[in-house]
This record gives structure tokens, C-alpha cells and sequence, in this order.
């Protein structure tokens, strides 16, 4: 598979985009966010310095998930009262797209999940019950976060987020549910808690004094 | 990478920080990276804000003299399940249940790639324990008297104790934020050697598995020198070192019933169990005794060494004979002699009526060899008695329930007092929980 190449229009440095369907990104270089339109990319606005944080996953670590090898791509930082958590953009050797997150060393994979009746932000309580296909799932907690910064390729344009609110919902078995406040339309994702071993994960950080 | 672009610098590798306590200037380590939420002050106890670049003091609490440190220091590592994790965060939390206070302590441990767990012990017993993913199935049961259950990945854990804990003590760093005299409702389910545990903090509720575990392998982990406190008592989810043996014994004792009564079915089967002699006599009254030895016709006793049942009949009413016999080898002469009683006694009283005694008895000789034989018979009986005819049955080859019935006896002994211990055992778990067993006597409510 070729990768689509282009160059970043602040800096001019080559942009090579892991993920064909790739919405938006950010110039490893000067850091600017870059939305791509189906001729260019277009600077939309600028990552600060992200904090530094210990996920020990980065941007490139492989790793593979139900017999199918990922990439991570990119990711979404967020921060709430009892510290941060990172949504890693991950891209499936299909071309899928989905989510795998490490809050505190936590991990769960996600897909993006059409469903109708999604409560609004306003409707949600911790206990409530929702079925989505076919499982039934029971909201656990509601986190009031805080945008913190983007880093590599997106599904969709985020980067001009303050405070956000997640509904994390849990089951009997390991599947869980969020649904994101971010927009407007809440979005809802669908997915499982996983094993770090499991992953097979690869090109991973280090850490000074552990192997 | 593709040619031509420069490479990059990622963010440098995480590594240990030093940090000074804002308070009293001590040195501080945070040894969890960027997973500190709060850290506290070893020397002054303050309780400080890890994600603060000034390092806020969030909470001072005071600390008695040589209060609860920990058994096992910060920043010792160990392997748990072979992940090597550092000791980074120690808590002491106390319950109190009817005015006693109980303390335990919990230790955090940290793996940068494999995240937290815990470290939990009281009183010696410690115990493993993961944060849970999934949430387990509560049903309280129909009878209020039964304890309510929680179904985790299918298990069955059988609710013990709610209790309202209190954090007393913290030292090192933790990934959420801790203070002193924080509250929270912690309800524990067992399963031994597991236990759930969840922690409810306003509408918020986490659940905890646990798996017990002894000082002994603790301290073989994290390599510590001395030995791990004793354990007192029985923990709650400590495993019965009986209730695995329960099942062995029991499973072991039925097979070897098996075995015994196959084996009882066989001999019964294969016993020739032949009436070898038969014959009737009768005491008759006046007759001198010095004279009323005698003895039978010879009988055949065949096939391999083996019994003889002699069975002695007579019509005993309210007095007695007592026969002396002897069973002799008609061709070497040997020569088996036993005395054998038969009597039979019978009334009335204030009870109602009574008896005592049988009109038969039946003797057993072992291992009689095959050969021609006689037996010579001394009967004895009262001078004054009438008339007493009886009969004498010799049967050759039968089938002995007594060691059976002994076998029986030592399988069913070994079970029955391990099933006691292991009852004993459940009974002491028991006894410190919300659903105590009921007291076997009054006299243990006086002890």
C-alpha cells in the first residue's frame, strides 16, 4: 500500500499519512494542526507542547487485536481531576479505524458505534441501564474533562475542544460502553477492556530503569 | 520513515523525579511518572498535589510517634505473577465494628506498562488484589436470613461484612486523590481463596478482586529480609487448609466402600458356606456332670484352609448352658477348644417387659486345614435345671462381616474428623463476619 504523501503548509516539511482516510493531523515538526480537504491540508491551528505523560504507548507502536494488526496513528489527550488518560487513534491492517485507551495503565479497545435513542448530557445519572446491540450496559460514571491536546492522525477534525463530559458504561462481561459529549450529537463507542500482554504491542516507550 | 526527512527527537524516556516538599523541604521521589495525583511528604505529612508544578500542599495530617510504617518500603520491587512492580503508595484504613477498631494496610504497587495493583494485609493475611473490569451480578437472597451473593465470570462469592472504612494513614504517591479521613462503604463477597470487595465514595462504586496470599511467598516476591508477621486468626477468605482434603477423603472413602463391599459381594459369593454337621442333644437333669463330655461323629471339611462357624441352638427360658468345646483333627490330633454360653432371660418390671440374651450363638474358628474332624462337647448348666435340648450346626467356609465392618470403621474415622476440622475452620471465617453461624451451646455465650 502506498502512503499518501503531502507537505505541511507552514513549515513545508513532508507529512507521510499512515491512514489513507486520515481527517486530520498534526506536522510532527511545528506542530501545526492540519485539516485535509481532497487537495490540500489546511493549517486550522497549533498543538501546544503536550505535557509529559507516561502511556507507554507512542505514535507508531504496533500492536495486534483479534488477529488483526494495528498501528497507532494518533491520539487524544484528555485530563480530569484524577490526572490524564489517552485515546489512542489505532488503524487496523483492514483500514479500520478505532480507539484504544490507557487511563492509568487501563486499557480498553473502541469502536465508533451507530445507535438511535442516546440520552443527552443532560438526561444521564449514574446507574442508568441502555441496551445497545443486544447488551445491555449500566453507566458507572460520568467524567468531566478537559481537552489537553492532539498528536498525529484523526478520524475527524478535533482540536478546538475546552471541556468535555464522558458516560462510561460497564457490564457483567468486559465489554463497556462511552458515549462523548464532545459535540453537539453525543457519539457513542462500543468496545472491551483488553490485556496489556494481549496486544503483542511493539515499539513501545521506555522507561528509565525498567526493562 | 522516508528518506530525506530528518529525524526526530520523541519526548525523552520517563525516569524517576526528585522533588523537595514544599513544607519542610524534604526529598521526594516520584516513582509512578506522570501517574502521581497526590504524593505525601514522609517527614512532615503533608499530602501534596503530584500534577501541581509547585507541589500544593492539599492536606497536613499528624502522625503519632512510630506510627504504622510500612513492613515492606517504598520503592522496594518484587515480582508479582512475574511482572516486577515497585512499592509506591501505603495506606493504613481501619473499619470499626461493634467499638473495635481493625487496621489493615494497603500497599500500591506500580509497573509502568502493566499499570497498579495492591498489596492488602491484616494480621498477617495478605492478599493480591487487581482492580476489576466488569461489574459483578449482586442478588440478595429471598430468605433474609441467607447472605446476599455477587456472580463474577460466572463464581458464586457469598457477601461477609459492610463496613464503613476510614483512611488513617498514606505515604507515597498515588494515581487518584487520597486524603485522610476519607469514608468510603466497603462491602466484601468471598469465594476462598478469593474475595470482591467494592468501594462505594458517594454514587461512585469500584470493585476489587482479591486473592490470598501468605507473608511467606510475599516476602520471597520483594526479597525481604526477616520473616513476614504471623497470621492470627482466620481470614475471611483465607483457604481452609481441610476443605481440599473434605472432598479427597470423602471421594477416597467412597471408592474404598466400593472396593469393600465388591469385596464383601465376592467372598459372600465364593464361600462354600456348607452344613458340614448337624446334630441334636439334650441335658438331662440329674445326670452327673464329671460325665457329660462326649463326643460326635466325624465330618468332612474340605477344599482350602479356611472357617468354621459352629452354631450352638437351645431352648434357654430364664436359665443357661455353657458348652466347652473342642474341634479336633481326627488324624493329627490338633486340637481347637473354646467355651461358648448360650442363655436367655426374660420379665417384667415397672419399665414393662425385658429381655436379655438369644436361645443360639454362633462362634467362628479361622483358618481350620482341610482334614477329617470330631468335635468333643462338655456341657454345664444349673444343677436344678430342667430338661435343656439344643443343637450344634457346624458349617464350613463362611463369609466374616467383622472385618468389613472394621475396614468400614477405619475409612469412615479419617473422613468424618477432617470434616469436622474443616467445619471447625468455616465456623471460625465465619464467626467475624455480618452473618455469624449460629452458637452451638449456650454455655459459648457465657465464656
Amino acid at each position: 500500500m502506498t502512503q499518501p504523501v503531502s507537505n505541511c503548509p507552514n513549515c513545508g516539511a513532508k507529512i507521510v499519512f499512515r491512514w489513507s482516510s486520515c481527517v486530520q493531523t498534526v506536522c510532527q515538526y511545528c506542530k501545526s494542526i492540519l485539516v485535509r480537504t481532497d487537495v490540500d491540508l489546511t493549517k486550522v491551528g497549533q498543538v501546544a507542547d503536550l505535557p509529559p505523560d507516561s502511556s507507554p504507548i507512542q505514535l507508531n507502536t504496533e500492536g495486534i487485536y483479534r488477529n488483526k494488526a494495528f498501528v497507532v496513528a494518533g491520539r487524544i489527550l484528555y485530563e480530569y481531576d484524577q490526572g490524564g488518560w489517552n485515546e489512542w487513534h489505532i488503524v487496523m491492517n483492514d483500514g479500520a479505524s478505532a480507539w484504544l485507551s490507557d487511563a492509568q495503565d487501563e486499557y480498553a479497545i473502541s469502536f465508533a458505534a451507530a445507535a438511535q435513542n442516546l440520552p443527552s448530557a443532560s438526561q444521564i445519572e449514574v446507574g442508568q441501564q441502555y441496551t445497545w446491540s443486544n447488551q445491555r450496559y449500566t453507566l458507572s460514571v460520568i467524567t468531566p474533562a478537559h481537552y489537553r491536546g492532539v498528536e498525529g492522525e484523526l478520524p475527524f477534525q478535533y482540536w478546538d475542544k475546552t471541556d468535555v463530559t464522558f458516560a462510561d458504561f460497564r457490564t457483567e462481561s468486559g465489554k463497556f460502553a462511552t458515549l462523548d459529549y464532545s459535540d453537539e450529537q453525543p457519539t457513542l463507542y462500543l468496545g472491551e477492556f483488553v490485556e496489556f500482554d494481549d496486544l503483542k504491542l511493539k515499539n513501545l516507550r521506555q522507561f528509565e530503569g525498567w526493562s | 520513515m522516508s528518506a530525506g526527512t530528518p529525524p526526530l527527537t520523541g519526548p525523552p524516556n520517563p525516569q524517576a523525579k526528585a522533588l523537595n516538599c514544599p513544607s519542610c523541604g524534604a526529598a521526594i521521589t516520584l516513582r509512578s511518572f506522570q501517574q502521581a495525583v497526590t504524593v505525601v511528604c514522609d517527614s512532615c505529612h503533608s499530602i501534596l498535589d503530584a500534577k501541581d508544578p509547585n507541589l500544593q500542599i492539599l492536606q497536613k495530617f499528624a502522625v503519632a510517634v512510630g506510627e504504622g510504617h510500612p513492613l515492606i518500603p517504598l520503592g522496594t520491587r518484587g515480582k508479582m505473577r512475574g511482572v516486577d512492580y515497585e512499592v509506591i503508595g501505603f495506606q493504613r484504613r481501619s473499619i470499626k465494628v461493634e467499638g473495635i477498631r481493625y487496621d489493615w494496610h494497603e500497599y500500591l504497587l506500580f509497573n509502568p506498562y502493566k499499570g497498579f495493583r495492591y498489596l492488602t494485609e491484616y494480621q498477617g493475611h495478605w492478599n493480591d488484589v487487581v482492580v476489576c473490569k466488569e461489574l459483578p451480578l449482586i442478588s440478595s437472597s429471598a430468605l433474609s436470613s441467607m447472605p446476599a451473593t455477587a456472580n463474577y465470570f460466572g463464581e458464586i462469592y457469598k457477601h461477609f461484612q459492610t463496613s464503613d472504612a476510614n483512611t488513617n494513614f498514606v505515604l507515597g504517591e498515588f494515581p487518584w486523590q487520597v486524603r485522610v479521613g476519607e469514608h468510603a462503604t466497603v462491602t466484601d463477597y468471598v469465594r476462598p481463596p478469593r474475595m470482591l470487595s467494592s468501594e462505594k465514595t458517594g454514587n461512585e462504586v469500584s470493585w476489587s478482586l482479591g486473592e490470598y496470599m501468605y507473608g511467606a511467598d510475599i516476602w520471597k516476591a520483594f526479597n525481604l529480609s526477616g520473616s513476614p508477621p504471623e497470621a492470627i486468626g482466620v481470614y475471611e477468605n483465607q483457604p481452609s487448609p481441610v476443605s481440599a482434603n473434605v472432598k479427597y477423603v470423602w471421594a477416597s472413602f467412597g471408592i474404598f466402600l466400593a472396593l469393600l463391599l465388591a469385596l464383601m459381594i465376592f467372598f459372600d459369593v465364593t464361600a462354600r458356606k456348607e452344613l458340614v454337621f448337624h446334630s441334636s442333644y439334650q441335658v438331662i437333669p440329674g445326670e452327673s456332670k464329671t460325665e457329660a463330655s462326649f463326643v460326635t461323629d466325624i465330618f468332612e471339611l474340605k477344599g482350602r484352609t479356611s472357617n468354621v462357624e459352629v452354631t450352638t441352638s437351645a431352648n434357654v427360658r430364664n436359665n443357661w448352658i455353657y458348652l466347652n468345646y473342642a474341634l479336633i483333627n481326627q488324624n493329627t490330633g490338633q486340637a481347637w477348644d473354646f467355651g461358648r454360653e448360650v442363655s436367655f432371660y426374660s420379665g417384667y418390671d415397672s419399665d414393662g417387659s425385658w429381655s436379655e440374651g438369644s436361645d443360639h450363638d454362633s462362634v467362628v474358628v479361622p483358618s481350620v486345614p482341610p482334614g477329617h474332624y470330631y468335635l468333643r462337647i462338655e456341657p454345664e448348666t444349673t444343677p436344678r435345671h430342667p430338661n435343656i435340648s439344643y443343637s450344634v450346626d457346624v458349617k464350613r467356609d463362611v463369609p466374616v462381616s467383622m472385618f468389613f465392618l472394621l475396614a468400614f470403621l477405619a475409612l469412615l474415622v479419617p473422613a468424618v474428623l477432617i470434616s469436622f476440622r474443616a467445619l471447625a475452620f468455616e465456623r471460625s471465617r465465619w464467626s467475624e463476619s455480618d452473618h455469624p453461624p449460629i452458637k452451638l451451646s449456650q454455655s459459648e455465650d457465657d465464656n
